[in-house]
């Protein structure tokens, strides 16, 4: 009969719909993430406007920047946009950015990239970033080394009765593993600088954003976590940090990353392709004299 | 939704009518293929967007060995691209939630259709619908704030952020979908069945359960099948309760650790990855599977109601 045929095809139909929905809509969610979180409407091809995009890390004091730079120079326009420090610098590469930012160096291979393009890129470090270790606050702990920190997200230690607290699992958190943040700690904190091939452990808890960190850690007293100075709430407790057992145990502060005594701290970059020139050299000088004023409201650590 | 089908159905029949009476007509004919352009155009869609991930995945195949696709270990900053913890973790997530879902959402479609008064059906039904409006970020929200500590404190697990309390939202995502779809399986049924079972002296409890629901079968599985298709690519409310740690879930307890799911991965990391690297075609890969996936799942609902069809029986 007609009808049921019908019935039947909807429900085909259907299906197939809701199927392709299905796959459409994680890839639109990931494409989701680099669409511009922008300051300015821009026109885009007027000659004042200055695109900028890049490190999700960088994105808060990048608005700032753009937003007073623009008050006072009404005649250039910035458009800013997160979606990563890889998105950036191939977005620059691509040359449709002409700032990207960048929580991490430009690797090798995106040099080489660049070149092939004919973009020679420039890089400039435009503030420092401490990585600051959290724990929730009645978490007795409240110091430990490198080789702690590194043996605690390889999985070597596990409970925190081992570095003298309760007796607890420890829940390990991390950037999910796209943020410069994530690649850095890996580097610097887990390998401590050394070329080693040691992983976070299967168990470490990738979470999507820095909320994600601090919520964990605000309710859950087995938690430990890292993230950028700038994005530690009041709710979490900053554990102080050695290089060695019997070096001094530093708490993560502006004046610790500016005398060079907190150890795990970072530059952030932002990269031209090729040599600065017009309006995009001013808007850079600015950011390096009086642009840094905003960087320490944002909790982000200024030049010296 | 049969309720629609069947008003298409009687349009359809109104038609069909109109159309004997004035055969000719070039509109007629014009409107006829427009439609049905459009009904294969759907297929289409689905087609090209299979020839895409193709296109983008399968160069994975040739980048990097077989051994690390199917290994232990995903850490794509490293090339490590083992899938099998993120589909093993999919697989934990979503079949949890079908089996919390399931006996919830068939007994609760089941009292609005057979057992609640009228009154209470029209109140339950649009609340119903509403439940299948509520965006997923904003229950992810809710899991992550409120019930991962709750099942923390309760259960005495480590962290909340676990299989379990994905599969808890998952369960509650796809309990719309398996209510409506039953609901109108139910509705199905003929009511000389039950008038038959009540003839022949069957309480009410054994006319559903030996009767009605049997007689509905073939429509609650499509119901479980769809429900499943829902839960299986869901994405935001997992990546935020389910901790997103690529571990092999093989342990007893892994339903009460946190796991790594295909959907959060290729949502987390697609916006960052570098077009053309072994890590794009990697994700695309996993969008592969995610979609055989799914495509299989919808396949044995269709077929479900197919066969029963051939059987000679309902719908």
């Amino acid at each position: 009969m007609p009808s049921r045929l019908s019935a039947v095809w909807l429900v085909l139909l259907r299906a197939l719909f809701l199927l392709a929905l299905l796959v459409i809509i994680p890839l639109l969610s990931g494409c989701a993430r680099s669409r511009p979180t922008g300051v300015q409407a821009v026109s885009g091809t007027s000659p004042e406007t200055i695109e900028n995009k890049g490190s999700d890390t960088i994105v808060n004091v990048a608005l700032a920047w753009a937003e007073d730079y623009v008050r006072e120079y009404p005649e250039v326009r910035i458009s800013v946009t997160g979606g990563g420090s890889g998105t950036g610098i191939a977005a620059m590469i691509n040359g449709t950015v002409d700032i990207a930012n960048a929580s991490r160096q430009m690797k090798p291979e995106e040099i080489n990239a660049a070149e092939a393009n004919g973009i020679s890129p420039k890089e400039f470090i435009i503030a420092q970033d401490a990585i600051a270790v959290v724990v929730n606050p009645s978490n007795p702990v409240d110091k430990l080394t490198i080789q702690q920190i590194s043996d605690i997200y390889t999985g070597k230690i596990t409970n925190w009765e081992q570095l003298g607290g309760e007796d607890r699992p420890i829940v390990l958190l991390s950037r999910e593993s796209n943020s410069g943040t994530y690649v850095y700690f890996l580097e610097n904190v887990i390998r401590m600088g050394e070329d080693s091939d040691l992983l976070f452990a299967p168990d470490t808890l990738l979470m999507p954003s820095s909320e994600g960190i601090s919520a964990e850690v605000r309710q859950n007293p087995n938690a430990i976590g890292y993230d950028g100075l700038g994005y530690v709430t009041p709710d979490q407790k900053m554990v102080a940090i050695a290089e060695s057992a019997d070096g001094p145990y530093v708490l993560p502060s502006v004046d610790a990353v500016n005398d060079g005594s907190y150890p795990i701290s970072r530059p952030l970059y932002m990269y031209t392709a090729g040599e600065p020139s017009g309006q995009i050299k001013a808007y850079l000088d600015w950011i390096l004299t009086d642009g840094q004023q905003l960087v320490l409201e944002l909790g982000f650590v200024p030049l010296r | 939704m049969n309720v629609r089908v069947a008003g298409v159905e009687r349009i359809v029949k109104r038609l069909s009518g109109l159309r004997r009476v004035r055969r000719a007509g070039g509109s007629e004919f014009a409107i006829e293929t427009l439609i049905r352009v459009l009904g294969f155009s759907t297929i289409g869609f689905v087609l090209l967007i299979f020839l895409f991930l193709l296109r983008e995945g399968i160069p994975v195949f040739f980048e990097t060995t077989l051994d690390n696709l199917f290994g232990q270990q995903w850490y794509p900053t490293f090339d490590l691209l083992g899938t099998l913890p993120i589909l093993l973790g999919s697989m934990l997530v979503t079949v949890t939630a079908i089996a919390i879902a399931l006996p919830l959402g068939v007994l609760t479609a089941v009292f609005i259709r057979e057992v609640a008064p009228e009154w209470t059906r029209d109140v339950l039904k649009p609340i119903i619908e509403v439940l299948a409006g509520i965006p997923s970020v904003v229950l992810g929200f809710f899991g992550m704030t409120v019930l991962a500590p709750f099942l923390r404190e309760s259960l005495g697990i480590p962290t909340g952020l676990t299989a379990f309390t994905g599969a808890l939202l998952l369960a509650y995502m796809a309990l719309p979908t398996i209510i409506s779809v039953a609901e109108d399986a139910l509705d199905a049924v003929p009511k000389g069945y039950r008038d038959a079972a009540l003839a022949m002296g069957a309480t009410e409890w054994q006319t559903i359960w030996r009767v009605v629901l049997p007689a509905a079968r073939s429509g609650v599985v499509t119901a479980v099948m769809l429900g499943m298709g829902r839960a299986i690519g869901e994405t935001m409310a997992v990546m935020m309760v389910t901790g997103n740690a690529a571990r092999m879930p093989l342990s007893l307890d892994s339903l009460f650790r946190p796991i790594r799911t295909m959907t959060a991965t290729i949502a987390a990391e697609m916006g960052e990855v570098a077009q053309g690297s072994v890590h794009y075609h990697a994700l695309f890969g996993v969008g592969i599977i995610l979609f055989v996936l799914t495509f299989g799942i919808n396949l044995m609902a269709a077929s479900a109601i197919l066969k029963k069809r051939r059987r000679g029986g309902l719908r």
